[in-house]
């Protein structure tokens, strides 16, 4: 018992329970549901075959066999590769993935236990960094793969990160004015606020809606899913820069992608979407219009950690959808949209936050 | 202790670069190893790799990681001011204003060069 306290010990626990029985299971099961969804766009049934006996659990089975024939597949390097580089390059993609999940609240405080690994005060600005990291995975695995395609694609790749970052950045500089805060447990409590007495709840989308769609448009861009794939870019450029790759590292490749696809999801519902609350839904039961419903507080931390792996999930599913939904932008699109569009909607948002804030405060 | 609060995200850093070992020794163990020329030969569409991959690339990413250099500097400053905005009112507005604007004329001045086409 007194090792089952001591803080180190349920950090590790959050650590392990967090990111192996939520963020990679999920990533792994969206590299099957977007066969899945892929082929309900396109009326088509989609992987069903893989079987044990007779038993094929509508496609589920696909996801061990798409898991053992990487395992067993041949791991090539191709010649004149740089092999150190090579080797370490997928790394990068399952740490800027990985470690954003640090400060993710899952659920509101349950006695002196806090369902967030880490409550840093730098928050937001953690996230910034490590996602950012996420490009040297890019350049370095196109530039070690001895293959022009690669480097093509890890050029591309490099240029669309470093811009979308900028954009990224600068989005979310609006909702800090606001909250006063990048502490991540701050900007989620800040949305369990109202308007007009307990009606309206001050959830991102509504105080910042422009920086909401900035910001979920640059993450798409960070994570390089259509219509922002032009580094990997199937059809022109094979699979951009991770082409060379074969086996369990392509693997690697992929499971990044799907585990900061679940990342986006959960920095959307965390920033914009209430984070963990469900609207009106306090500590103690549900307050409307002056009206209160008591409610016990496990079920309401229970209430709230459904609410964000549905939130989650939803934007999971808005993030595939969106790949089947629209046309890949060609690469000069990209960055014209990004230079020539965002920036001014983001410099625009910046100033327009702090002329109304200032409006509003001096009017108090 | 401040430096506490951070451990954890040393505990995620492990488990990152656990899974990244793990998925790389796995397939290099487990995998066959049936070496062949045509197999170590770069993959570029069936055609036989001609020269090297380090030939000269379009000048525009370049410009591109130059502009972002610049600006991504400038936007780290709006964060401390972001934060405390509310507690700074005018004062902080207008000396804000100031960088705003010529953070702009940078903008401004990059877009009439043509640094943001790509042509």
């Amino acid at each position: 018992m007194e090792l089952l306290l001591n803080p180190v010990v349920i950090s590790l626990v959050k650590v392990l329970v967090i990111i192996l029985l939520f963020v990679m299971v999920v990533g792994t099961v969206l590299t099957l549901m977007e066969r899945k969804w892929m082929s309900a766009v396109q009326d088509r049934i989609g992987p069903n075959r893989a079987n044990i006996g007779s038993f094929r659990g509508r496609g589920t089975l696909h996801i061990a066999a798409d898991g053992l024939k990487s395992i067993f597949k041949e791991d090539t390097v191709p010649e004149g590769a740089n092999r150190f580089v090579f080797t370490i390059a997928p790394f990068f993609g399952f740490f800027s993935a990985i470690v954003i999940w640090a400060v993710i609240p899952f659920a509101g405080p349950l006695g002196g236990f806090t369902f967030q690994i880490t409550d840093v005060n730098i928050g937001m600005l953690l996230v910034f960094a490590v996602t950012s990291l996420g490009v040297y995975g890019t350049v370095l695995a196109g530039w070690s793969s001895n293959n022009k395609f690669a480097v093509l694609g890890a050029a591309r790749g490099t240029s669309q990160m470093l811009s979308y970052e900028i954009f990224l950045g600068l989005s979310l500089v609006g909702l800090f004015m606001i909250v006063g805060s990048v502490r991540v447990s701050d900007l989620v409590a800040y949305q369990n606020t109202y308007w007009f007495g307990d009606v309206l709840p001050k959830w991102g989308v509504l105080t910042q809606p422009v920086s909401c769609v900035l910001f979920f448009v640059a993450m798409l861009a960070e994570a390089k899913r259509l219509p922002f794939d032009a580094p990997e870019g199937e059809s022109e450029i094979i699979a951009g820069y991770f082409l060379e790759y074969s086996g369990m590292r392509y693997a690697a490749f992929m499971l990044a992608e799907y585990v900061a696809i679940v990342g986006i999801g959960a920095l959307t519902v965390t920033l914009f979407f209430g984070g963990y609350h469900v609207p009106w839904l306090h500590a103690d039961g549900f307050h409307l219009l002056g009206a209160v419903l008591p409610l016990p507080a496990w079920l309401v931390v229970l209430l709230q950690l459904g609410a964000f792996i549905g939130k989650v999930l939803f934007f999971c599913w808005l993030v595939i959808i969106l790949r089947w939904t629209v046309p890949r932008f060609r690469f000069d699109q990209i960055m014209a949209l990004g230079w020539k569009r965002l920036l001014p909607v983001c410099l625009a948002n910046v100033a327009v936050t702090a002329l109304v804030l200032l409006a509003v405060d001096g009017w108090q | 202790m401040v430096a506490e609060q951070y451990l954890p995200v040393m505990y995620l850093s492990v488990i990152a670069l656990a899974l990244g070992a793990f998925f790389t020794l796995v397939g290099i163990l487990l995998g066959p190893s049936r070496d062949t020329a045509v197999k170590r030969t770069p993959f570029e569409s069936g055609m036989p790799s001609e020269g090297s991959e380090f030939r000269r690339y379009g000048v525009r990413f370049y410009m591109v990681a130059l502009t972002f250099l610049i600006f991504d500097v400038e936007i780290v400053f709006f964060y401390p001011w972001a934060v405390r905005f509310r507690e700074l009112g005018f004062y902080g507005f207008w000396a804000m204003a100031l960088f705003f604007v010529i953070l702009v004329v940078g903008l401004v001045y990059d877009w009439k060069k043509g640094a943001l086409e790509w042509e």
